[in-house]
This record gives structure tokens, C-alpha cells and sequence, in this order.
């Protein structure tokens, strides 16, 4: 079998995820009354690209075999801090924007110091820190309100070179900057391993507790890189319990859909990106094919059972029970 | 004789307890470089606690180790790796869904502007393949798309490419097929030569005879022996292995009566996947029949076949002459069919390890005890307090989780479980793994035990001695058929190594007539 | 002599009693802030709260015995909520049968999600988010995205907010006769045995011949009929449904049921232990706003206190 055969079968999932979101945007930018114009396209990217940034934070802890309820909160918390000091001069929103990064690596490495250090189970312990988080973001922001420096956030949210949604290209920065070298270095490969078996990780020498510690501050940071885009976005600061879980739950859902697996150890970032951006992609489909708004959320809920099941398809292929088990 | 250099690598009374129970105790020994060194003991005599202490996977409670005369401790794997002590486990150490090339540069990948130099690793996988001889296997397949056997040459190979001193295999060609055993041992001939020191751990007697150089037995956590290979008559080693003459530990087998009855257990032509092919069976009621041959032929999965763990299984099963439909577990254990199966890996497979004895000794039979759903609690207490006695299970009361027992009288939980449903067929699955001498001794009685009352059993032992000893016949498989089938006197080692390694001498081959019936 | 790590009590397990210490602890704090925290009357009442998330938490407990999650509890509650509530609307034999239907609800969406997790082998934490997910759809559609009009039948507000036998609270006898049938079913049945087996080990489970598909099947029911009878004693409470009345019962169920002592990864948990931590939630909860504190400092302490709560003895042993 030649190499290529090999690297197509290591990425299947993500490489599904990309078919499929592409067939769907593709009927949606067709049946879209405005066509298929660099408007419509900005405006789903910037949708899109807040739950892809949850979705690839979840991802980072999903691969090391756990997960992070707490992703949406911390999301949030860094959405209501950026609406406090993202703001006035360039240099001031400058160190706004390195605050609310050190406070999304912040939440992340109090969650991996708990999980590891303290050795609790995951989702007990990002529960409790997510009811933290969103404390604080409460007490930030009794109410929505605030600002955001607007030049930031219109270069963000705005189109580079006439065309291209400057979301998408800063998704594809942290793609590359941080997703790519990430995968390829010791540490991102020491939390692949992790995931697979933890057992032959720690017998191969591999460091275990780095490797999920630093997937949780991942996590945390790139989170926080969500938060600070939601602010670009609205322009302030909203501390929505709400909208907290529901990111939390949807990062899970893109995750599935981007060929992420919950037990640990395959899949890729950017498959939980192409997760993400085909979870939104229903609601908007429906928008366009003038489904009642009613139905959208049934719409979408039978949509991501759909998916979840036919991952388990390849378990009629199964022949010895006792594989089902672990 | 040489002046004496000082040797690669020794221990000094090094001891590991967990809990009560002592692995090893002031253990010695001594390896040298340029030499195959064989460790030899039963399952349970500390041999794999003796390698966690020399890998760094565990920290001795007392004792010391010296690398070339020089003290050493091991905080981790990783630590002992670095300093060249390299160890080949039985697959616990490859990460299933990474790649061959990854798994073998997992813990020293090579690397460019800090990251992980894939080009590099490829050629370090390649090389390391190759020199493990197994060029045929493609640097990028996922480890988790490998059979068993090509696994253990991913193993071999990872650590070949650390390039150790002392190397050590932990019964690392039990999974392998012939072929793979004899390229294995041309390498470490090859490795011997090149100066390095290895550590071979097995109990397959034949294996030893052509690698060692010296040997060393281990019983109870101790080193009883050591001496060059070839010093020792494999009687004396066997002894030296259990403490005592060992031709006392089988009970008598007597001769089957004729009957008119039907085998209690009948196979026709049962085939699974490309596992199991075409077998046929039978084994009637008072019989101990044995399953041998090479390890991965085929047996765990014809007992898993019979127990309904497995799909797509074709072919017929009867049960006491009545065609049996056998879908699950469950069904196999209904009283109308009667199988019992005592599983391989009683800790995962056999127990709920934290939970009690009590519940854990009656789980098997709680729908014989219980009326529409609700457990009558006295006759449960009372079942259990008479398996208890039956089978002498020693522990501190019921409510101990079952955990905390030694690991024969968790075994002994575990056919006591099986017991209390009054099963017509037992299967055992390597019941004896991992026990001390004295509980298999008393599991060898009491197998004979029930198959007086007229039980058929049905009997997979990796262990030579146990199937001349307990078994009436038994078949040999090769590759998933079953090659030979030996009958009462014919049951001796070297029928039993011969037909595993599938060497057929004139006059032998496998008999229908002798398969289904003594 | 109780043959097994019993399923009500299990020889003062140290979670058991440090949650039940941190009771006292904060009715001993409340007296301080007021002495009526100690009265009979807000302890009752505090009891009738704690049975809605008791109930709700009863079934999360099954599921976390078998090593599983619940996600659909926000959903489940108010499908339970809102379709008693809606069979009331539809004359006298929906009214009368408005709380078994409402069960039923909840039991075929448990279903669902057994059937996901058992046969199809599909993460619980995932197909519960989409049966969840899906609920929500459905209740949508049904209330047309406006708030629930209905009103609950004259028998759901009779067992929410009623006093009967000594004056105690309907709910919180109840919640005991549900809590009494789980502690049988769990320490007295096969059933409950199976569900405890396969929470520790299912391979060994299944090996042992226990059909471990039904078991997890039929626990995954129980738990939706379980979440959905939580939303109609909540309807009964309020004298109608509302729109995401569940939600608020997801995090605090799994947390009481953690807190009292069951392990996340299944196999190891006391039904007084859930008991425990439902009533110390509440009351935690409760001080929280009689004291008027903050919304935002009452997630803060909410979370800090199970985080401290866990540390103390929710710890994994060591690897080496």
C-alpha cells in the first residue's frame, strides 16, 4: 500500500467531516435568496467560526480521553472581560486582548491542575469550575453591556482583501500556527497517546500528566480566543448561562460530527472545525429552504441523532461480543 | 575460566511487596553481556515483578540494582530506557491507533525545529523493522489494524531502535507463529553475538534449550538456582520451579466407562471467521478433554464459539444429543444447555474485582435463587457459605472484596461462581495462569471431581505438564483445525510440541474417529 | 448482614458521612445567620424543594452505577412537565391519566437512549445530548415557542404541594416511596445486582451470563420515566409548565450524586449517599439566596464547594 493510502485512512473523519460540510454549505450559498455572494459567505463564517474555536478548544481534551464542560463557560467568562478592557487605544485593547488570553489559559490550567494534580474525574470536575467561571463572568457583567475597541473587532469581523471573511483566515491562523505544530510535536503526540491507551503511554515512557495538562490549558486558551471573537461580534459583554451550556453541548456535537473520537486518541482539530461549521450550516439550511422556525430545532436535533448512530455502523461488522466491551 | 569481569548488570536483594502479598523477596541476579539469560519459574513466582523492578515500571521496597558496578535507580520507564535497560512486554506498550513508525520512536522521537521529524522517524522505523526482521510490515499501518503477532514484531522492533545493553523479553513469543519464533531467535543470536546482555523470560522448556546460555529459576519471589544451561535435567528444573517432586500434584485418571449415551458436548464442522476451521468434536460426560498447541491457534476462540461470545459462528453444536442454539452467554448458561466458561483473564473477564466475595461467588446464579426478580437472601447466604467449604476458598468472611484475595482463591471464586449453577459443561479457559502451586494442585482434583459426578470438560492449558496430567485426550490446534488428537498414554511432551509446531511424523495426523470420542 | 456493598447503606462510607457532616455544618452556619434556618418549618420545606431534584437525581444515580451519564435531563423534565400538563387540557380521562402519560413520555425517550447505549454501543454522553437535543424539538414544536398555557391536573399539584400524613409534605413522600423502591430494587434484586456488576466490570457481567443489554436498556428507562415524573411534580408545583424548566436540574443532579459518594466511573454508590448530596445541593443553594448573595457568588461557591468536597474523597488512587 503506497503512502497516501495510509494518510487518507488516518484522517477519514475529518476528511467526511470537510465532504460533508461542503455539500451542505454548497446547497445552502445556492438556495440563499442573495446568492452565492461574499456577504452571506462573511456572515456564516463569523457565525461559524465561534463554535469552530469551542469545538477545536474541546477537541485538545477530547483526544487525551476527556472532556470539558467547562469550555462554554470559559467562552463566556473571556466575552464579558473583553468587553471591560478590550477597549480604548490600540495599545490598551492590545493588552486587553493578551489579558483575556491569559485568563482563558488560566481556567484551563486550574481545570488540568485539578484533573491531574487532584486526580478527579473530568467531567465532575469541569462541571464544578464551569459553575465558577460563570460566576465570574456574572459578577463581570450583572448585565449585558460594555464596548470593544472597534477597529479590532471590525478587522475580525470584516473581509480581507475584499472577499475573503476575515474569520475564516484567522481561524486558519490558529489552524496553522497552533493546531499543525501542535499535532506534529512531542506533546501533541504524547496526548494522542494518552488517549489510546494510557497504560502503553506510560509504559513507552511517554509523558502522561504534561501531555493532559497542557491539552486542558489548550483548551482554555482557545476558548478564551472564542470569547474574545463573540465580543468582536456583538460588542459587548452578555454572561448567559444559556449560551454557556449550549456551546458547551454543540462543542461535543461538532467534535462527534468532525470524526473526533470520545474515547481518546483519533481525530483532528480541524475536523471538529468542519464539525462545527456543518452543525451551523442546519440551522441556516433550514433558514434558507423556509422551514418554519419551529421545526429548526427538531430539525437539528434528529440531524445530530442521525449522525451519532450511523458512527456506529461499523459495529455490525463486529464479530467477537467480548469486543464491545473494553 | 576468565577472570571474572564485572558483570552488566546485578540485583541485590531486591524485595516488591503489594500489600500482603510478597512478588519478590531479597531476590539476586546477575546478567552479563554477550549471553541469553533465562528466568524460569511458575506463573506467580515474581518473574514479571522482577522485570518492573529492572524496567522501572515499579520501585523495589528494599534491595539494590548496579548498572557496570554502578548503583541505579529508576523512577520510570523512561528512566531505565535512558540508561539502556529495555523491555519487550506482551503488547502492553504500543499506542493502538498511532502508527508502526510512531510507536517505535514513541519516547525519543527525532525531531526538527522542535518537532517531530516524520522523514527521520520513518528511516528509524525502517531500520528497526528490519533488523527485528520485519521489513514486510509498512512503517505507516495503525498498530490497532496489526494481528496479534505482527504486534509483538513492532515490540521487538521499538525496542531494538534504543538500542539497548540489556534486553529483556517477557514470554515474547507466546503470541507468534512458528515462523515468526524462528526469525525472533536468529535475532537475538545475532543480537547475543553484537555483545548485548538478554533476559528471557518463558516457561517453554524447548525454547530454552536453544537460546540460553545460563538460566535461573525464581519460586515464591526468590532465586532458588542458577546455573549454565544444560546442568540440569528438565526434571530437576521442574522441581526446583514447584518445591517439590511434581508427580504427585495430578490425581488419578481412571477409565472412562462405555456408555450408549450421546457426548454430552458435540462440535460438527464449526468454522468462525478465518480462526477456527472446521472443527469437530466431542467430548462426553466424566471426560476432561484438552486444548493444545501454540498459543493464538485458535483455542480461546473455539471456548468463546461455544459459549456464544461469538458471531457468525457456523457449523453445529450439540448438547447432550440435541442440536443446541447457543446466541449468548446467557442462553449458553440456561439450564436447558448447562455451559459454564471460566474466562481467561480472571481479573477482567472472571470477577468485579471491588465488589464482595459474596456477591461475586453468587452472581452467576442469581436467577436460580431468586423468584421473579426478588433474591431469596437465606439461600443465597446458604450457597455461599457451602462453595466456600467446597472448594476450601480462603478469606477473611463474605463482604471482603474479592480483590484483596490471593490470585488462587480468586480463581476459586471463580469456578465457585460457575459451580453453583450446576453446569453439565465446563470450559476453562488457562485456569491455572497466574496461581500458586498448592490451589492448582487442588483445582487439578477437583476438575476430576466433576467429571466423576458427569460433568464434560473442556480444557485450554498453555502449560504441557497440566494437559498430560488432567486431561483423558486431547487436541492439538494448529492455525484454528485441529491437527492431532492424542489419547491417554499418547499424551506426552514431545507428542505435544511436535504436533504444535505443526511437525508431522509418519503414522500421525489427525483422527475424526479419535476427535469425537476416547 | 448485608452481602454486598449494600445499596443503602455501606458501613458509614466516609463520602456518606462527610456529606451528611457538611449538613450540619451549614444548618449550624444558617442558624448563625438566623435562628429560623433550624425551625421544623424551613427544614420541611427545604425537604419538599430537595424532593423534585431527589427524584430527578434517583434515576441520574442508576445511570452513574452503570458507569453511564444522563444528558437528556433538562428535556426529559419538561417533556414530563409539559405533555401531564397537556393531557390534562384534553377532558377528563387525559386529566385523570396526565401522570402516567407524562411518565410514559419520559420512559420512551429513556429508551431511546438505552437502546443507543446498549445495542447501537453509542457513548451515553453523546446520544443523550441528541435525545436531548431532540426533546427539545419536540417540545418546541408542541408549544409552538410560546410558554406552556396548560395547566397541570388538580392530582399533580395535590402531590407537589399538598400535606397529608403528619403534615409532612406530599413530595417528600414521594420521594421516599421512590427512593424506598430504588433501594430495593438495587439491593434485593437481580436486577439490581446485574446493574451494579456491569458498572464495575460489564465484560465480566456479561461473561457470567447477565444480559447486560436489557439491563442498561431497561436503567435507561427507569431514569427517563424518573427525570420526567421530576418534571411534573415540578409542574404540579407551579400549576403549569415552563419553557427550560429542566435545565436547572442537569448539573445539580450529577453533582449530588457524586457528592454522595458514587463514582463517576460506575459500580461503587449508595442510595443514602444521593440522598445526602440532594439535600446538602439544596441547602446550599438555598442559604445561598437567603442570604441574598449574588447570583454570581452562588455559582462561585457552588463550584468551589464540590470541587473541595471531591478533593477530599472523590480522589483516584495513585498510579504507581
Amino acid at each position: 500500500m503506497s503512502d497516501w493510502r495510509y494518510r487518507l485512512s488516518e484522517h477519514r473523519g475529518t476528511l467526511l467531516a470537510l465532504a460533508f460540510f461542503i455539500l451542505m454549505f454548497a446547497i445552502y450559498a445556492s438556495n440563499h435568496p442573495a446568492g452565492f455572494t461574499a456577504n452571506v459567505v462573511q456572515t456564516a463564517a463569523n457565525k461559524g467560526a465561534l463554535l469552530a474555536l469551542v469545538a477545536m478548544a474541546q477537541t485538545f481534551v477530547v483526544l487525551t480521553a476527556g472532556i470539558d464542560l467547562s469550555v462554554g463557560m470559559v467562552f463566556v467568562l473571556t466575552n464579558c472581560l473583553a468587553s471591560w478592557i478590550v477597549v480604548g487605544s490600540p495599545a490598551m485593547a492590545g493588552l486587553g486582548v493578551v489579558g483575556v488570553l491569559l485568563t482563558g489559559l488560566l481556567c484551563g490550567a486550574i481545570n488540568g491542575a485539578i484533573v491531574i494534580y487532584g486526580r478527579l474525574q473530568p467531567i465532575v470536575t469541569t462541571i464544578a469550575t464551569g459553575a465558577v467561571y460563570f460566576g465570574i463572568a456574572l459578577a463581570l457583567r450583572p448585565v449585558p453591556g460594555g464596548d470593544v475597541n472597534s477597529d479590532l473587532a471590525d478587522a475580525f469581523t470584516g473581509r480581507v482583501l475584499g472577499v475573503i471573511p476575515a474569520s475564516l483566515v484567522a481561524l486558519a491562523a490558529v489552524v496553522v500556527v497552533i493546531w499543525l505544530p501542535y499535532r506534529r510535536s512531542v506533546i501533541g503526540r504524547a496526548a494522542y497517546a494518552v488517549g489510546s491507551s494510557e497504560l502503553a503511554a506510560y509504559m513507552s515512557g511517554v509523558p502522561v500528566q504534561a501531555a493532559k495538562f497542557f491539552a486542558y490549558v489548550m483548551s482554555g486558551l482557545i476558548a478564551s480566543m472564542g470569547g474574545l471573537f463573540l465580543t468582536f461580534i456583538t460588542a459587548s459583554g452578555e454572561a448567559s448561562a444559556a449560551n454557556g451550556g449550549s456551546y458547551t453541548l454543540f462543542s461535543i456535537a461538532a467534535v462527534v460530527l468532525g470524526g473526533v473520537s470520545l474515547f481518546g486518541g483519533s481525530g483532528s482539530a480541524i475536523g471538529a472545525i468542519f464539525g462545527a461549521l456543518m452543525f451551523r450550516t442546519i440551522g441556516d439550511l433550514m433558514f434558507v429552504f423556509d422551514f418554519d422556525p419551529l421545526w429548526q430545532p427538531l430539525f437539528q436535533g434528529v440531524v445530530l441523532l442521525a449522525a451519532v448512530c450511523l458512527g456506529s455502523v461499523r459495529l455490525f461488522q463486529i464479530r467477537n461480543r467480548l469486543d464491545l466491551f473494553e | 575460566m576468565e577472570p571474572a569481569a564485572i558483570p552488566l548488570f546485578r540485583m541485590e536483594g531486591v524485595s516488591k511487596r503489594y500489600g500482603g502479598v510478597k512478588a519478590l523477596e531479597k531476590a539476586d541476579l546477575t546478567v552479563e553481556a554477550g549471553k541469553i539469560h533465562a528466568i524460569l519459574g511458575e506463573n506467580g513466582a515474581g518473574k514479571s515483578t522482577l522485570i518492573k523492578v529492572m524496567s522501572g515500571v515499579v520501585e523495589p521496597n528494599e534491595g539494590r540494582m548496579l548498572l557496570d558496578g554502578r548503583e541505579v535507580k529508576f523512577a520510570a520507564p523512561a528512566a531505565a530506557n535512558q540508561a539502556g535497560i529495555v523491555c519487550i512486554f506482551q503488547e502492553l506498550s504500543l499506542i493502538p491507533d498511532l502508527s508502526v513508525a510512531d510507536n517505535i520512536s514513541i519516547s525519543n522521537p527525532p525531531k526538527r525545529f522542535g518537532l517531530i521529524d516524520r522523514r527521520a522517524q520513518r528511516r528509524i522505523a525502517e531500520e528497526a523493522l528490519a533488523k527485528a526482521g520485519a521489513e514486510d510490515l509498512h512503517p505507516l499501518t495503525p498498530v490497532k489494524d496489526l494481528p496479534l503477532s505482527r504486534r509483538q514484531m513492532v515490540e521487538i522492533a521499538k525496542a531494538l531502535a534504543r538500542n539497548p545493553r540489556v534486553l529483556i523479553l517477557d514470554e515474547a513469543t507466546s503470541a507468534l507463529t512458528a515462523a515468526d519464533v524462528a526469525k525472533v531467535f536468529a535475532v537475538l543470536k545475532r543480537l547475543r553475538a553484537e555483545g548485548l546482555a538478554l533476559l528471557y523470560i518463558s516457561h517453554r522448556m524447548h525454547e530454552i534449550a536453544e537460546l540460553a546460555d545460563q538460566c535461573t529459576v525464581f519460586r515464591n519471589g526468590r532465586n532458588v538456582a542458577s546455573y549454565r544451561a544444560g546442568e540440569k535435567s528438565d526434571n530437576e528444573v521442574v522441581e526446583l520451579m514447584i518445591g517439590r517432586e511434581y508427580s504427585h500434584v495430578f490425581p488419578a485418571k481412571p477409565p472412562l466407562a462405555p456408555s450408549d449415551r450421546p457426548p454430552m458436548l458435540e462440535v460438527r464442522n464449526l468454522s468462525w471467521s478465518d480462526r477456527l476451521k472446521d472443527i469437530s468434536l466431542g467430548v462426553r460426560a466424566g471426560e476432561v478433554v484438552g486444548l493444545g498447541g501454540l498459543d493464538g491457534q485458535g483455542q480461546r476462540e473455539l471456548l468463546l464459539a461455544l459459549f456464544g461470545v461469538l458471531r457468525g459462528v457456523s457449523g453445529e453444536i450439540l448438547v447432550d444429543g440435541a442440536p443446541a442454539s447457543v446466541s449468548s452467554p446467557s442462553a449458553a448458561k440456561a439450564r436447558k444447555i448447562g455451559m459454564a466458561l471460566i474466562p481467561e483473564d480472571r481479573k477482567t473477564e472472571g470477577l468485579m474485582l471491588p465488589m464482595s466475595v459474596g456477591v461475586n461467588l453468587s452472581f452467576a446464579a442469581l436467577d436460580r435463587i431468586s423468584s421473579r426478580g426478588v433474591i431469596d437472601r437465606a439461600r443465597e447466604r446458604q450457597l455461599i457459605d457451602e462453595m466456600i467449604e467446597l472448594l476450601a476458598i480462603r478469606t477473611d468472611g463474605v463482604d471482603i472484596p474479592v480483590g484483596s484475595l490471593s490470585g488462587g482463591n480468586q480463581q476459586k471464586v471463580v469456578i465457585a461462581k460457575w459451580l453453583m449453577v450446576k453446569p453439565r459443561i465446563i470450559l476453562l479457559n488457562d485456569p491455572t495462569r497466574g496461581i500458586d502451586v498448592g490451589t492448582k494442585a487442588e483445582i487439578y482434583q477437583l476438575l476430576r471431581k466433576l467429571a466423576a459426578t458427569g460433568a464434560a470438560i473442556v480444557f485450554y492449558s498453555t502449560d504441557y505438564d497440566e494437559l498430560i496430567g488432567c486431561c483423558d485426550r486431547v487436541l492439538v490446534l494448529y492455525d484454528g483445525a485441529v491437527k492431532r488428537v492424542l489419547v491417554g498414554d499418547e499424551i506426552t511432551e514431545r507428542a505435544l510440541i511436535s504436533s504444535a509446531l505443526n511437525i508431522s511424523t509418519p503414522g500421525e495426523g489427525a483422527d475424526m474417529a479419535s476427535a469425537m470420542s476416547a | 448482614m448485608t452481602i454486598n456493598g449494600g445499596a443503602l447503606w455501606r458501613k458509614v462510607d466516609p463520602a456518606v458521612a462527610t456529606a451528611f457532616g457538611c449538613i450540619i455544618l451549614l444548618l449550624f452556619l444558617g442558624s448563625l445567620y438566623s435562628s429560623s434556618f433550624l425551625s421544623p418549618e424551613y427544614l420541611l420545606q427545604q425537604l419538599k424543594v430537595a424532593s423534585f431534584l431527589g427524584v430527578i437525581a434517583t434515576g441520574m444515580m442508576m445511570v452513574i452505577l452503570l458507569g453511564q451519564i444522563d444528558l437528556s435531563v433538562p428535556w426529559v423534565v419538561a417533556v414530563g412537565g409539559m405533555m401531564s400538563t397537556a393531557a390534562t387540557g384534553w377532558g377528563p380521562t387525559g386529566e385523570a391519566l396526565a401522570i402516567p402519560f407524562g411518565v410514559l413520555c419520559g420512559v420512551a425517550l429513556g429508551l431511546a437512549n438505552g437502546f443507543g447505549v446498549a445495542y447501537l454501543r453509542i457513548p451515553s454522553m453523546i446520544i443523550t445530548l441528541a435525545v436531548n437535543a431532540v426533546a427539545q424539538g419536540l417540545m418546541v414544536v408542541h408549544t409552538g415557542g410560546f410558554s406552556p398555557q396548560d395547566a397541570s391536573s388538580a392530582a399533580m399539584r395535590v402531590l407537589a404541594t399538598g400535606h397529608t400524613l403528619f403534615g409532612l409534605p406530599n413530595a417528600l413522600l414521594v420521594w421516599a416511596a421512590v427512593g424506598g423502591a430504588t433501594v430495593f430494587l438495587l439491593s434485593r434484586t437481580t436486577f439490581g445486582r446485574a446493574i451494579y456488576g456491569i458498572g464495575n466490570r460489564e465484560r465480566a457481567a456479561y461473561l457470567s451470563g447477565v444480559r447486560t443489554q436489557r439491563v442498561v436498556l431497561f436503567t435507561f428507562a427507569i431514569a427517563g420515566g424518573l427525570s420526567a415524573f421530576g418534571g411534573i411534580l415540578l409542574a404540579g408545583y407551579a400549576s403549569k409548565a415552563a419553557q427550560a424548566m429542566g435545565d436547572a436540574y442537569l448539573l445539580p443532579s450529577i453533582a449530588a450524586v457524586v457528592l454522595g459518594g458514587a463514582s463517576i466511573l460506575g459500580g461503587r454508590g449508595s442510595y443514602i449517599g444521593t440522598v445526602a448530596g440532594v439535600i446538602l445541593i439544596t441547602l446550599l443553594q438555598s442559604i445561598l439566596s437567603v442570604i441574598q448573595m449574588e447570583e454570581a457568588g452562588r455559582q462561585i461557591i457552588y463550584g468551589v464547594v464540590i470541587i473541595a468536597m471531591l478533593l477530599l474523597y472523590g480522589r483516584e488512587r495513585r498510579a504507581r
